[in-house]
C-alpha cells in the first residue's frame, strides 16, 4: 500500500518535479499552493507525510506547523520542512516548533528521496518502495 | 625595577633622533651645534648609548622641529593600538600561519618605517570597517523580511531548476510528454530566476545614503563594539572629552556622527552620575552580583544596568550585554556579548524579560533565559518612565536589560529558565496569536 504525501509548496514547477520523483518512489503525491487553506487540505486528505515550504502565500509554513503540532490529530504527523539556504533562523524556528526533518533549497532529488524514506522508516509509515 | 617597555623606549629615543635628523637632511655636527653639545656626544645618544631627557631632549626636538614626545614616546597611542590590533589575529586559526608579529618592537617599526606603519594602521582600520559591514549584512540577511523573501524566491527557483534538470538528465526512458513538460518548466523557471536575481541585485545596488545596506546605526554600533563600549577619556574627562572620542571612533557619515554624539553624551552623563571607581567598589562589595547592587540603589536601577555594560574589559570577568527598548518594543540600544543579541530588524521574541519589565515599570527582575543553540543567560531588567505625557496619562516607559552568559557549570540554574526564541514570526508558546 502506497503512502500519501502532501506537498504544501506554491512554486508549481517544484511541485511538478518533486511530485514526479516521489511518485516514482511509490508515493501518492498531491500538491497544495496556499498557506491559508493548507490545514483544511491536510484534514481532508489525511496524508502520511507533509512536505511543507516555509514561505507560502497567505500563511507561513511555520504558522501551519505550529497549528499542526497544537492539534491532537496532527501533533504526530511527520513534517518535512523546506527552508532556504542561509536562513538558519527558519531552521531554528522549525526545529523548536517540532519539524521532523529539513531540506535546504536547493537540494538534490536523491536527498529528497532519502529524507522521505528515512522519515517513513522512522515513523513506521507505510510509504512506497 | 625598570619596566622593560620603558627601558626599550629610552633606548630607542636615540634611534628616533637619528632617523629624524637624517630625514631632515641635517648633518650630525650641525644638529649637535644647534643643541649645544659635541658631535661625538650626539653620536653616543643616536646609538642609544647615552640616556637623554630634560632640556637636551627639548633642545634637540626644537632643532628637529618636532614635539619632544615624538622623540621620547615613539608611536602615539592610537597608532600603537591600531598596530597591536593588526597583530592580534581576528581569526584564532590564523595565528599559526607564519611567525608571530614582534609586538614588543612596535615603536621601532613606527620610527623606522613610518610609511609602512601608516599603511598597516590604515589597512587595519579598513578591515575593521569591512567586518562591521559584514556583520550588518549578516544581520540584514537574517532579519530583513524583504530580503529574506527575495532570497527564498531565488533559492526556490534554483530548487525547481535543479530537480527538473536532474530528472531530464537522469531519466533515459522519460515519457516524451513529460520530457516536453519539464523542458517547458525549465525554460519558465530560468526566466523567473533571471528576473528574481536582477531584483535582488537592485536591492544591493541601492547607493549608500538614503536607504543604505549599511545603516549609520550599524556603523556606530560597530565602533562602540570595537571600543568594548568603554571610553576611558570620557570616564576621566567627562562630557568635554566627547568630541575627542567621537573623532577617534573612525569615519562616520553625518547621521552616524549625530547618533554617536548622542550615545556618547548619554555615556558621559551616566559616568558623571555613577563614576567608574564608585561602580567598581560597589560591585565588589556586592560580590559581583548586579541584583545585590540594584537592591541597594533602586531609584538608579536603569543607570546601574547601563553602567555595568560599560565596565572596562578584564580577563577575570565576562562582558555584559545590554538591550534598551522603548515602549513600542523598538530596540533603542544594544551591546552584543557572548552570543547575546536582539535583532535590530524584524520581530523579536516577546518572552525576553526586557519586554515583561515594560509592563511593570520600577520593578526590577532577575531571570535566567534559555536561547536555542546559545545556552543560558542571566538577565537583570527594569523599566522606568522616560517622559511624562500629561496629567492622567501613563508615562512613556523604556526598559533596560543587562545580560550575562552563564557558564556550563551554572547549568543547574537553567531548571526554571524562560525559553526565548530567535525571533517572533510564530511561537508554540503563544498558539492564540494570529
Amino acid at each position: 500500500m502506497g503512502g500519501r504525501i502532501l506537498l504544501v509548496e506554491d512554486e508549481a514547477n517544484i511541485v511538478e518535479a518533486l511530485g514526479f520523483i516521489l511518485s516514482r518512489d511509490g508515493w501518492e503525491v498531491r500538491g497544495h499552493g496556499n498557506g491559508n487553506s493548507a490545514l483544511d487540505e491536510i484534514e481532508r486528505l489525511k496524508p502520511d507525510i507533509v512536505v511543507l515550504d516555509v514561505m507560502l502565500p497567505g500563511r507561513s509554513g511555520l504558522d501551519i506547523l505550529r497549528d499542526l503540532r497544537g492539534a491532537p490529530d496532527t501533533a504526530e504527523l511527520p513534517v518535512l520542512m523546506l527552508t532556504a539556504k542561509g536562513q538558519s533562523r527558519d531552521r531554528d524556528l522549525a526545529m523548536s516548533l517540532g519539524a521532523d526533518a529539513f531540506l535546504t533549497k536547493p537540494f538534490s532529488n536523491a536527498e529528497l528521496v532519502a529524507t522521505v524514506r528515512d522519515l517513513s522508516a522512522r515513523i513506521g509509515a507505510s510509504g512506497g518502495r | 625595577m625598570t619596566d622593560p617597555d620603558t627601558s626599550r623606549r629610552d633606548r630607542l629615543t636615540g634611534t628616533r633622533i637619528r632617523d629624524r635628523r637624517m630625514a631632515a637632511g641635517i648633518k650630525q655636527a650641525d644638529l649637535a651645534a644647534r643643541a649645544g653639545i659635541s658631535a661625538s656626544y650626539l653620536n653616543l645618544i643616536e646609538h642609544n648609548r647615552r640616556r637623554i631627557g630634560g632640556k637636551l631632549l627639548i633642545a634637540l626636538a626644537r632643532a628637529l622641529d618636532v614635539e619632544p614626545s615624538v622623540l621620547n614616546d615613539g608611536a602615539d597611542a592610537t597608532l600603537r593600538a591600531a598596530l597591536n590590533a593588526a597583530a592580534g589575529p581576528s581569526d584564532p586559526g590564523a595565528a599559526s600561519a607564519g611567525p608571530a608579529p614582534e609586538t614588543d618592537r612596535v615603536d621601532e617599526l613606527a620610527t623606522r618605517f613610518p610609511g609602512w606603519t601608516a599603511l598597516i594602521a590604515g589597512q587595519q582600520a579598513r578591515i575593521e570597517d569591512l567586518h562591521a559591514d559584514l556583520e550588518a549584512l549578516r544581520d540584514r540577511l537574517s532579519h530583513d523580511p524583504k530580503l529574506a523573501d527575495a532570497m527564498h524566491e531565488i533559492l526556490s527557483s534554483a530548487a525547481a531548476i535543479r530537480s527538473t534538470a536532474e530528472i531530464l538528465a537522469g531519466e533515459a526512458e522519460l515519457d516524451p510528454a513529460w520530457r516536453t513538460r519539464f523542458h517547458r518548466n525549465l525554460h519558465e523557471e530560468a526566466q523567473r530566476l533571471s528576473d528574481r536575481a536582477t531584483g535582488l541585485v537592485a536591492q544591493f545596488e541601492t547607493p549608500l545614503g538614503s536607504d543604505s545596506v549599511i545603516r549609520p546605526v550599524d556603523r556606530v554600533e560597530a565602533a562602540f563594539d570595537a571600543a568594548g563600549h568603554h571610553f576611558p577619556a570620557i570616564e576621566a574627562g567627562g562630557a568635554a572629552a566627547v568630541p575627542q572620542v567621537l573623532a577617534a571612533l573612525g569615519p562616520l557619515d553625518a547621521a552616524g556622527a549625530d547618533l554617536a554624539a548622542i550615545w556618547l553624551a548619554t555615556y558621559a552623563k551616566d559616568a558623571a552620575r555613577l563614576p567608574l571607581a564608585e561602580l567598581e567598589a560597589r560591585l565588589g562589595a556586592a560580590g559581583g552580583d548586579p541584583a545585590a547592587l540594584l537592591a541597594g540603589d533602586m531609584p538608579r536601577a536603569a543607570l546601574i544596568l547601563r553602567r555595568l555594560a560599560c565596565l572596562p574589559s578584564r580577563s577575570d570577568r565576562a562582558p555584559f550585554g545590554l538591550a534598551i527598548v522603548d515602549g513600542a518594543g523598538g530596540l533603542v540600544f544594544r551591546r552584543r556579548a557572548d552570543g547575546f543579541t536582539l535583532p535590530r530588524l524584524g520581530a523579536r521574541c516577546p518572552r525576553w524579560p526586557v519586554y515583561r519589565a515594560l509592563t511593570r515599570p520600577g520593578q526590577p527582575e532577575d531571570a535566567v533565559v534559555s536561547v536555542p543553540g546559545l545556552g543560558l543567560f542571566r538577565t537583570w531588567s527594569v523599566a522606568e518612565p522616560v517622559a511624562h505625557l500629561g496629567f492622567g496619562l501613563a508615562p512613556m516607559a523604556q526598559a533596560t536589560m543587562l545580560v550575562r552568559k552563564l557558564a556550563e557549570a551554572d547549568a543547574a540554574t537553567g531548571a526554571g529558565a524562560i525559553e526565548v526564541g530567535p525571533d517572533c514570526p510564530v511561537c508554540r508558546a503563544a498558539p492564540g496569536l494570529p
